[in-house]
Order: structure tokens, then sequence, then C-alpha cells
């Protein structure tokens, strides 16, 4: 009897354990799009060429994030990540003549995206990647294919409703974030945990007052648990999402730049949102304008 | 490194956090773990037991889990320790995190200082302890009076050790929403991507700091109390 006592305790204490560490990520953003995969991609690009490697090869491993319902999200069980950020690397992906199931995807997170390129562990970084002049020093980054700002979730019965109200509060985000660094800006105590999901477990709880990031993300999360959460503020910060890039390459940017200005144009882009972002209840916006690749 | 040259109050307050996590659960598991030591050699059967499990739970499972289990599993049942930021010390309050990082610290940590200590008390020969009982003296005054001064003494090396295990092991922190060095090293790579590596080395060189005053202290405290045999 004691033997079979200790099991229940020990199956009770780990259940309690697990569910508290994974939180429910849930399945938002759980859809995808068909992309027409362009034939005979090879032809298209010059010898030498990076893309023409792809192409040949029919071979590109892209690194996406797994922890943000609707930019990048992949579940343990799932066999490939969702998520706007997957849904521009088929689009690029298919340029090449490579079909979405074709595609290598490795995790990344914020903290190894640029020795991930340098080092060639991924040929396209697509994560959120937000452009900044310093990450240009050391990576290539094209686009931006998306613009979003940083928000505030809250719990729906929170006092927060503007940024004044965050002073003095204890606000998280993923630990090193530029998030972070912004709402101790504006006088939050700051709180770094390791993955966007504990984060939202903390809001929860009731340990922290707010998680902060940028709007698509918090609408996600906000989405799987609408009666408990809700985003508040309007964007306090302007985060433009490039494709990162290995600058061993530099040909590689115009043909992002090309391939995203084409998707934007003949809607395969709106798709792509509407079937990801788009889930939790905002607008398509209008595509942002690519920035001028640097001369080879 | 001009990242974190023009940033160098930051640079210290991260390490302040450090020093400061250091300081509270050192303290605190050299205090507790002496505790475990003493009921794990003491004649009370049912202490001794408890203790002993105590020491195989906390140090059989990663110091990692531990932190999950204070910072994820317990707010989620109710406990989330927020009671403590209402408790003014000289005018200052802890924050509930910093509370609970020490926590997680000091539950871990002490089950190696009370083995550390162990190894001490089995060090001092069998006949201190028959001339105080001799004497005597009761349990708790042959432990205070003739057990663990002598023990203490010899467990400095290896006590060095746990502490210095200690000063590294706060870095776990970084992930529970403390910005102590290694998390504000993230937040500083983040900003400059182009001056990783000279990052990377003001950090490191802040801990090679740390630990080295740790075993500097210790080697001074050594030479002053070595039991002369």
């Amino acid at each position: 009897m004691r033997f079979i006592r200790t099991k229940a305790v020990i199956a009770t204490v780990g259940l309690a354990l697990s569910l508290a560490a994974c939180g429910d990520a849930g399945d938002d953003g759980g859809e995808t799009t068909d992309v027409e995969v362009q034939e005979n991609a090879g032809d298209e690009f010059d010898d030498g060429t990076a893309m023409k490697e792809f192409a040949d090869s029919g071979e590109i491993t892209i690194g996406v994030k797994y922890d943000q319902p609707g930019i990048g999200f992949k579940g343990a069980t799932d066999d490939m990540p969702v998520g706007f950020d997957p849904e521009i690397g088929k689009i690029l992906a298919a340029s090449l003549g490579i079909a979405a199931e074709d595609i290598t995807w490795k995790e990344t997170i914020s903290d190894n995206r640029e020795p991930f390129l340098q080092e060639g562990e991924v040929d396209l970084v697509i994560a959120s990647y937000s452009i900044t002049d310093e990450r240009r020093q050391v990576v290539g980054q094209a686009g931006p294919y998306y613009v979003t700002g940083q928000q505030l979730l809250v719990k729906s019965d929170s006092d927060i409703a503007s940024l004044d109200d965050v002073k003095g509060t204890e606000v998280c985000s993923v630990t090193g974030s530029t998030s972070l660094e912004n709402i101790k800006a504006e006088g939050a105590k700051p709180r770094g945990f390791d993955t966007y999901s504990e984060c939202v477990d903390q809001v929860l709880s009731g340990t922290v007052d707010a998680m902060t990031t940028d709007g698509a993300i918090l609408l996600g999360y906000a989405a799987e648990n609408p009666d408990e959460l809700k985003v508040v503020v309007d964007p306090f910060s302007e985060e433009r999402y490039g494709v990162g890039y290995s600058l061993d390459k530099p040909e590689m940017c115009q043909w992002i730049v090309d391939t995203i200005t084409q998707a934007q144009e003949d809607g395969d882009w709106g798709s792509a949102f509407e079937a990801t972002l788009g889930q939790s209840g905002v607008d398509t916006p209008e595509p942002p304008a690519m920035d001028e690749c640097p001369a080879a | 490194m001009d990242a974190v040259i023009s940033n160098f109050d930051e640079y210290l307050k991260a390490f302040g956090l450090t020093i400061g996590l250091f300081v509270v659960s050192g303290i605190a598991s050299l205090v507790f773990g002496t505790i475990l030591a003493v009921l794990r050699v003491g004649p009370v059967s049912i202490l001794n037991k408890a203790a002993a499990l105590y020491v195989t739970l906390f140090r059989n499972t990663p110091l990692l889990m531990i932190f999950v289990f204070i910072f994820i599993a317990m707010p989620v049942l109710g406990y989330n320790f927020k009671v403590v930021e209402n408790v003014e010390i000289a005018g200052y309050n802890v924050s509930a995190f910093f509370f609970r990082a020490c926590l997680a610290l000091t539950l871990y940590t002490a089950a190696f200082v009370c083995e550390a200590m162990r190894s001490g008390v089995n060090a001092v020969p069998l006949g201190q302890a028959e001339a105080g009982r001799a004497i005597g003296l009761t349990f708790s005054q042959s432990m205070t009076l003739v057990i663990l001064p002598q023990a203490t003494r010899a467990v400095i090396p290896p006590m060095t050790s746990v502490m210095i295990a200690l000063a590294k092991n706060t870095s776990i922190a970084a992930a529970f929403g403390l910005a102590e060095a290694t998390a504000t090293m993230r937040a500083f790579t983040n900003n400059n991507a182009d001056q990783r590596i000279g990052i990377f080395l003001a950090f490191a060189i802040g801990y090679i700091i740390v630990v080295e005053v740790i075993s500097l202290s210790s080697y001074l405290v050594e030479r002053k109390v070595r039991v002369a045999r």
C-alpha cells in the first residue's frame, strides 16, 4: 500500500510540475497556406549565387522560433512549425523550387540568431528578428516584411490601462530582449524569463503584473485565454522584422526583397497573415515597404 | 567592450545583484546546512532520518528543477511569496523574486553544506566527543563547544568549493526574472550583436573576480584558524 501511495504522490507532483512548466501553448495559428512552388527555379539564378546552390540542391535550412503562437510556434508533437514567420520561409523557399516539406526547420532563440547565421547552421533566420544597425554589422537583414510594436498583456481585471500605470510594477518578457529594456525605461521592474510561455504563466498566476513584447505575440496568447487575459496600450515602439542572412552571401538580399515584394503584390503575403496572426482578430495591415539592399 | 564600458553602472548593478544572491543564500545555507548536519549526527533517530531524506532529495535534484518548482509551480498552487514585499527591513523591501531565488539556492546548497559539515564532524577524533561526554556535557553542549568548532576548521576547503559552486549557480536566476550578471550579459549581447566577444569576456572576468575573492578569503581564514595537530 505504501508503495502505491508513494507512486501516487510522485505522479501528482510530476503532473503538477509538467503542467506548470509547459503552460498551454495551444494550437493558435495552426493553419497553413499553400504556396505555389516555382518549377525549374535553378535556371532563374546566376551561376555561383547562393540561390542557385539552394535551387540545385533542393535544400534550405531556416531558423524560426518555436514558442511564439502566431509568429513561429511548434508544439512538442508537431512535425512543422506554424506561424507567420514559417509562412514567409515557405514563400522564399517556393521561389527556389523547394516545397514546404523539404525545408529543414531549426529552432533559433534570440541569443543564437547571429552565431547560427555566421557559422552556417542556418541559411535564413526568420524569427521575429528586429532590424537594428548593430545587427546589420554582423549579419545581413533584408526587409522589413512585417512591422509591429511593443504592447502589454495583462489580466482582464488589471488596473493597468496606460503606459504611465506600469511605473513600479513588475513586467516580464524574455531575458535579454529589447522589450525588457524598453519597459525598464518606462519605470517598470523588468523580469526576464527564458520563454514567453513561462512569462505568460507568471501573469496568469499573478506573480508579475504584465507581460510585454511585440503586440503580435501578445495577441496570440490573449486569443488562447480570452477570459483571463487582454492586450492594452497602443504600440510604444517600432519593431521591423527582417529576414536574416549571412554577410558571406550578400546576393541573397535582393532575392529576399524581390520575393517578398512579389508576395505582397500577388496576395500570398496577405493570405499568410490571415492564416496566422490574423486568427487573433486583427485586420491585415498594409504590407511595409522594403529597405534598399546595401550595395554588394 | 565599448558597450560594457559605456554602461558600466549597469554592469556593476548586475554583479551587485549576483553578489547579493550569493551572500544571502550563502549565509542562509551555511546556517541551515549546519543544522541539518547536527541533526544527521545527532541521537534522535527520526530527525536523523528526516535530515538524511532531505539531503538525498535536494542533492539529487538539479537546481534548475528546484527553480522551476518555486518560480513556476508554486505560484500556480497559490504560493507566490508576495507577502515578503510588505516586510520592511531598515527601509528596504525585499522583492518576492529575490526571496524566491534565495530560497531555491538555499534549499539546494544546504544539502551540500550539510554533507561537507558531516565530513568535518567525522574528521574530529572520536576521543574528543567521548571526553566531552565524560565531563558531563550534553549533546548540544559537546556539539557547540567541542565538535563543531573543530569540524568547522577542518571543512574550510570543501566548504569553499560549495560556496564557489553557489556563486556560479546564482546565474540560474537569470532565466527567472532577476537581472543579475548573466541576464544582463544577454541583454547586452542582444543590443550589441557586433560586440559579442568583448561583452562575454567582460562578464566572464566579473565572475572570475567574484570567485577569486571567495577563494582568497577562504585561504586567509584557513591560515588563521587551522588546527595545529
